[in-house]
């Protein structure tokens, strides 16, 4: 029985569902990842998904226009980051519960838009798959990474461009610089408000993109809290990446390839008990994290607002 | 001026202990007739426009609104999943005067075990369950879903080409678990050899885990798929993709993916509505247990007329509707 599950058709599947489910997961860690590494937590990601994915399928809706459907929800991302902003770096207000309030926020509203502009779940056409000329066509290894649609490329794209972002320019040096030690940034002329803003936005703006990635993208529909906790996953992968983006790409593809694994195992009937399927991701997830060796530390002032003094 | 005060206050002390004792009502628990509207609450745990669950309910009250107009009257708490949410929201209801107060959710038991006693002139109306705990004020009421799974089942069985069937559902218990276990039954009476293949989720709302499990599912072979609770909507799209043909539950799905899904099991609970109303008219407030099923109307199997269906395949499903009802078709 698990022989089965070591098929061509298989794997592809699994892989490819994989690289789909992790999606979300890139765009909201990366997002979250800069936020986090200036010395901000955000974990009102979800919130600011949710609305994201009801924007651009509102605007999909309404309009059938794609692209402007992804610069609504970045616009939208781009306002709920400033709140974000604005509540915990000028109002200095406690991260973490501020957060919640905007996950709070972003769901209800989410919600009340749908049931007041739309009200009935229905699906729309998203972005179509998009196969890589050459590439694609490659027997198993062009079906699985070179048949998806555009935010899927986007997102995987997206990691070795934060990667560089953050490690190779002067911009990366100043985010990681206020979230070490804002107080020695400030002091050689960092402006530890307007990186810590820049970086909030940008999380609100990639964590928006997530969620229409899975409205217009992946799903093409939209539901009521259809993010089911993903926005909250990300966060944590974010910690299971060690604040890195090669670690939160680790972590996504861990724990969606092993989602994909656990509905192969129930769909080829290997006599696993439905419930413990459905752990294996998060179980794993823990392991990998105990045995890891390279825990990071994470950035010395997260979570703490910054005074200038003097 | 001091003694002014003093009489004053004596005074209003004799107003107030005289107006706290007026004589008490006479207690009555004779039959409730009243030209009041009917105040009905509902708590169910996700949204009213899920496709699904809450919508049957929601889909309930629209219909017994259109029915009794001005005489009903109803409000609705939606995505109270979290226990305590829904328990705050039921007991804030009763103490708001309601007379009906619903808990769609079969999580809110415990809730209402406490909270029945304390409002014993409400009607709370707990589903989907067969428990009533013994009160005098609560009424049980539950779906027998495992018929219409089992309708749905040889419909599904006899469109199947590839005779792979997949189900994706969400966790494995109650109302799910009742349709699917009936959905297996109906496939395998028409044709044992037909493999159906289940996959439970673990969530009610991962929209994208159930989108993948129904791509698995056709990945594995699949041509015909079902499944239960509102993430479905994930599968459903996945089948119009490909399409492979969909049997849907709780609500008509039809609209949603008009090319592929075939039947839909929606459950009508306003007939079991009618009877609490009909039974609070008579001063029973609670301690029944209802079902919607085939026989009551309260489970109709709506079929996708514009799919065209081979009339072999509406008969056999008519025919099983029929034995059911009769009892000459029974569920194992």
């Amino acid at each position: 029985m698990i022989s089965d599950l070591f098929t061509a058709t298989v794997l592809i599947g699994i892989i490819s569902s994989g690289i789909r489910l992790a999606t979300p997961y890139l765009f909201a860690g990366i997002g979250e990842m800069f936020g986090q590494r200036s010395g901000v937590l955000n974990l009102g990601v979800e919130g600011q998904m949710l609305l994201g994915a009801f924007t651009a399928y509102f605007v999909v809706l309404r309009t059938g226009n794609l692209f402007l459907a992804v610069l609504a929800a970045i616009a939208v991302g781009a306002l709920m980051g400033l709140a974000m902003g604005f509540v915990t770096i000028r109002l200095q207000a406690t991260q973490g519960i501020a957060g919640i309030g905007f996950y709070l926020f972003g769901m209800g509203m989410s919600n009340l838009l749908f049931q007041k502009l739309i009200g009935v779940v229905e699906n729309i056409n998203g972005f179509p798959i998009l196969k890589i000329p050459l590439l694609g066509d490659i027997p198993v290894i062009g079906e699985i990474f070179f048949q998806q649609n555009l935010l899927v490329y986007l997102a995987f794209l997206l990691i070795p461009v934060a990667w560089f972002i953050l490690n190779k320019t002067t911009l990366g040096l100043k985010i990681r610089a206020v979230g070490e030690n804002p107080e020695a940034a400030d002091s050689l002329g960092v402006s530890v408000v307007r990186v810590r803003y820049f970086t909030v936005v940008l999380g609100g703006i990639l964590s928006s993109i997530a969620g229409a990635s899975l409205s217009v993208a992946l799903l093409n529909v939209f539901q009521q809290n259809m993010t089911a906790g993903q926005g909250f996953i990300a966060v944590a992968l974010v910690y299971f990446g060690s604040w890195r983006p090669f670690g939160i790409l680790a972590g996504a593809l861990l724990f969606s390839m092993v989602n994909a694994l656990q509905l192969w195992i129930q769909v080829l009937g290997i006599p696993i008990p439905s419930e413990l399927a459905v752990m294996m991701p998060y179980i794993l997830t823990i392991v990998v994290l105990a045995l890891s060796l390279s825990k990071g530390k994470g950035p010395s002032a997260l979570t703490k607002a910054f005074e200038r003094e003097g | 001026m001091k003694n002014l005060y003093k009489v004053l206050s004596v005074l209003l002390v004799l107003g107030l202990v005289l107006a706290g004792c007026t004589p008490a009502e006479p207690e009555t628990s004779e039959p409730v007739v009243e030209d009041k509207p009917l105040r009905i609450a509902i708590v169910t745990p996700s949204n009213i426009n899920d496709l699904a669950f809450s919508q049957s309910i929601s889909d309930a009250m629209i219909t017994l609104k259109a029915e009794m107009g001005d005489k009903l009257q109803y409000d609705y708490s939606e995505n109270m999943f979290v226990v305590d949410d829904a328990a705050a929201a039921i007991r804030d209801y009763a103490q708001k005067g309601y007379d009906i107060v619903i808990a769609h959710g079969s999580q809110y038991g415990s809730s209402l075990q406490e909270i029945a006693p304390d409002f014993p002139e409400t009607v709370f109306a707990w589903g989907t369950t067969v428990d009533t705990f013994g009160q005098p004020n609560i009424h049980a009421y539950e779906a027998a879903s495992d018929q219409g799974g089992f309708v749905n089942g040889v419909m599904a069985a006899m469109l199947t080409k590839t005779k792979v069937i997949g189900v994706v559902g969400p966790i494995e218990t109650g109302d799910a678990k009742l349709y699917i276990d009936g959905f297996v039954a109906g496939v395998h009476s028409v044709d044992p050899t037909i493999d159906v293949r289940v996959t439970y989720i673990g969530s009610f709302s991962d929209v994208a885990l159930a989108s993948e499990a129904a791509t698995t599912h056709l990945s594995a072979g699949a041509d015909v798929l079902t499944g239960s609770a509102q993430m479905v909507i994930g599968a459903i799209g996945k089948a119009q993709e490909a399409g492979a043909y969909w049997f849907g539950t709780q609500a008509d799905q039809t609209s949603f993916a008009p090319d592929v899904v075939v039947a839909s099991q929606v459950y009508h609970w306003e007939v079991i509505f009618r009877e609490i109303f009909a039974l609070r008219g008579e001063g029973v407030l609670g301690g029944k247990t209802f079902s919607a099923n085939l026989k009551n109307g309260g489970q109709v199997i709506k079929i996708n007329e514009g799919l065209n269906l081979d009339q072999a395949v509406l008969d056999k499903a008519n025919e099983t509707i029929q034995g059911i009802i009769d009892g000459t078709v029974t569920i194992p």
